[in-house]
């Protein structure tokens, strides 16, 4: 069974993002990109699937930018076979994403495609559930544990109320929530052997998938600050404020 | 028709984040309607036709529907969405597991977790665990919203009286099933409608000191949350994460113990209307979003802070 696993390039967690003094976006310029932290995890799952013999091949892909590039290299140093940027311009909503993924999963068919919840940029959560539509494939999102049957495959979800445990067919859609794995770093020589692994390149038109956006983005500002608090001296000073001050006890 | 609203419930209660994303839908404009699909939801049908401001309820009922499958819902949210300017849910796991497959089967492109309605086709949204907020307008024919439950107030659960009507379902799409469930068990509020909220970290050392912080929620009828790192190291279930990929709570006080503060759990917990921080180090950015910090070993502190409340 091949794998596939969608991956995004984003900012990475550790930066704090700054608002565009014309509120036209986030300063993205001279700032550290990084795989989104949920779609190592998914890579992770997928490299474990193939040492243990459930896997054959890890296909990564890419919706973005020739730099994506460098993330298909980091998910191919981790352990991925092989690599597919589909270059596009611009920002690509999650429909467009799942579109193109839909038409790499028509070439490639993988019997299980592996996506992040949540991509940390856009904070979006739609990707996989759109490309379950698409496909018509089950879908088990927010995913803590997986165990693959035979022809079927038992996910554990992390739900408001707790855990909740489903069972789909194969092919299937996943989406891996932070508690699946924890991802692996890529060694130094598994780094040089990455830059020998295939990287194929292609264009959303090659999917015949119209990126355009299809929500208009009239401003991105900053969020409200809030306004800057004290610090008290001891339990007895905390309770009296909250109590007298705050009136929220 | 121009609002539909798919109900939060457990086939057997509706759940206030209808009522929240009810408040939404009417700052948008237009009349609403409430979709109730379950498994033996009678008795939430009842509670949806009550609320304020509701012209309509619709039942869909099927043991198929019981465990709000997506592959089984989502089908049926499309047929009912037909006519309807915007169909709205609450972000809710549930939903956010729903809405994104309703969305693509529609062609349309999602618009997530909505803080601000800015006009009928205007909505405000958080980007960067909410370090921005995006102003984002659609001109899909039928808009597709999720709504953050903490930015709207709850729409009043009393004074209406909506017309119920029961409709036919798609059936059982027979390529996903429900297993088991492991629900956490709690007699306190639900986190995110709790009107105190006291959060441990990794600060906290392990499960069992987590028992020092329900002492204090106890006595001030609290829910207890935590960060991922708490989470990870097991030292409660996932359903206590607060933050950007968890859940998102805006209670009127916000007790952080043992937290530092990253971006991903501020995402989760910087619209509480006070926020207090305990923690040793006075470096911690926690401190830059409280507003009252207390430099302290949490293990000192928080025994006083429950003696403190006698
Ligand atoms: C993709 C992604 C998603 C994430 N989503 C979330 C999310 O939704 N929610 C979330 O919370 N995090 C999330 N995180 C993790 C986040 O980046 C931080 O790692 C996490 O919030 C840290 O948790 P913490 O503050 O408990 O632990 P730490 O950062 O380790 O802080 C522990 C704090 O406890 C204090 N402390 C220790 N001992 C004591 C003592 N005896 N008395 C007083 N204080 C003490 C320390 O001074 C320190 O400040 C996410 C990360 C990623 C990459
Ligand atoms: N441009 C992209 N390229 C590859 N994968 C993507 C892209 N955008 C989203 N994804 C996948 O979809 C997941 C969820 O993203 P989102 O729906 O945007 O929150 C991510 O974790 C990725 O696995």
């Amino acid at each position: 069974m091949k794998v596939l696993v969608p991956v995004k390039r984003v900012v990475d967690y550790n930066v704090k993002v700054r608002v565009k003094a014309d509120e036209s976006g986030v300063e993205t310029a001279n700032v550290k990109m990084s795989m989104n932290p949920f779609d190592e995890i998914s890579v992770e799952e997928a490299i474990r699937l193939k040492e243990a013999g459930k896997a054959t091949e890890v296909v990564v892909v890419s919706i973005g930018t020739a730099q994506s590039q460098d993330t298909l290299r980091n998910a191919l140093a981790m352990g991925a076979d092989r690599a597919i940027l589909v270059e596009a311009d611009g920002e690509v909503e999650p429909l467009a994403v799942a579109k193109i993924l839909k038409g790499v999963i028509a070439e490639e068919e993988p019997g299980l495609v592996l996506l992040g919840k949540q991509a940390i940029d856009d904070d979006s959560n739609q990707t996989a559930q759109m490309l379950g539509a698409l496909t018509g494939w089950p879908q088990a999102t927010f995913v803590s544990k997986i165990e693959l049957g035979d022809g079927s495959m038992e996910a554990t979800r992390e739900v408001d109320g707790g855990l909740e445990t489903i069972k789909v067919n194969m092919p299937a859609v996943v989406s891996v929530d932070l508690r699946l794995n924890e991802p692996r770093y890529a060694s130094l020589p598994n780094i040089m052997k990455a830059k020998k692994k295939p990287l194929d390149t292609k264009a959303a038109a090659d999917y015949g998938v119209d990126v355009t956006p299809r929500l208009k983005t009239l401003k991105v500002s900053e969020p409200p600050a809030r306004a800057a608090g004290i610090i008290v001296g001891s339990v007895s000073e905390l309770v009296e404020k909250l109590k007298n001050e705050a009136k929220v006890i | 028709m121009t609002n539909l609203i798919i109900a939060e419930h457990d086939n057997s209660e509706l759940k206030a984040a209808t009522l929240h994303t009810v408040t939404a839908a009417q700052a948008a404009g237009g009349d609403i309607t409430i979709a109730v699909i379950g498994e033996g939801v009678s008795a939430v049908a009842e509670q949806a036709a009550k609320v304020a401001g509701v012209s309509k309820v619709v039942t869909v009922d099927g043991a198929e529907y019981g465990h709000q499958l997506a592959e089984n819902v989502a089908p049926v949210i499309v047929a009912l969405a037909e006519g309807y300017k915007n169909v709205w849910a609450p972000a809710t796991t549930a939903a956010k597991n729903t809405m994104p497959r309703v969305a693509a089967l529609m062609d349309v492109q999602q618009i997530s977790e909505i803080t601000a309605v800015v006009s009928a086709d205007t909505f405000e949204r958080p980007i960067y665990a909410g370090n921005a907020i995006a102003t984002v307008q659609s001109a899909e024919s039928t808009n597709i919203i999720t709504v953050r439950t903490t930015s709207f107030e709850p729409a009043a659960a009393e004074g209406g009286s909506a017309a119920v009507e029961s409709v036919a379902g798609t059936g059982d799409a027979g390529i996903s099933s429900f297993v088991s469930a492991a629900v956490t068990e709690s007699e306190r509020p639900e986190l995110t409608s709790a009107r105190v909220v006291v959060s441990g970290g990794r600060g906290m050392q392990s499960g069992d000191n987590f028992a020092m912080l329900e002492k204090v929620a106890d006595k001030l009828g609290a829910a207890v949350g935590a960060s991922r790192a708490a989470v990870d190291a097991g030292y409660v279930p996932n359903d206590y994460q607060v933050g950007q990929t968890g859940k998102v709570v805006a209670p009127e006080l916000y007790i952080a113990v043992g937290i530092s503060g990253a971006i991903q759990h501020l995402a989760g917990m910087k619209d509480s209307k006070v926020i207090v921080a305990i923690n040793k180090d006075e470096e911690a950015p926690i401190f830059q979003v409280a507003d009252y910090g207390l430099v302290a070993d949490l293990f000192e502190a928080v025994p006083a802070l429950e003696a403190e409340l006698d």
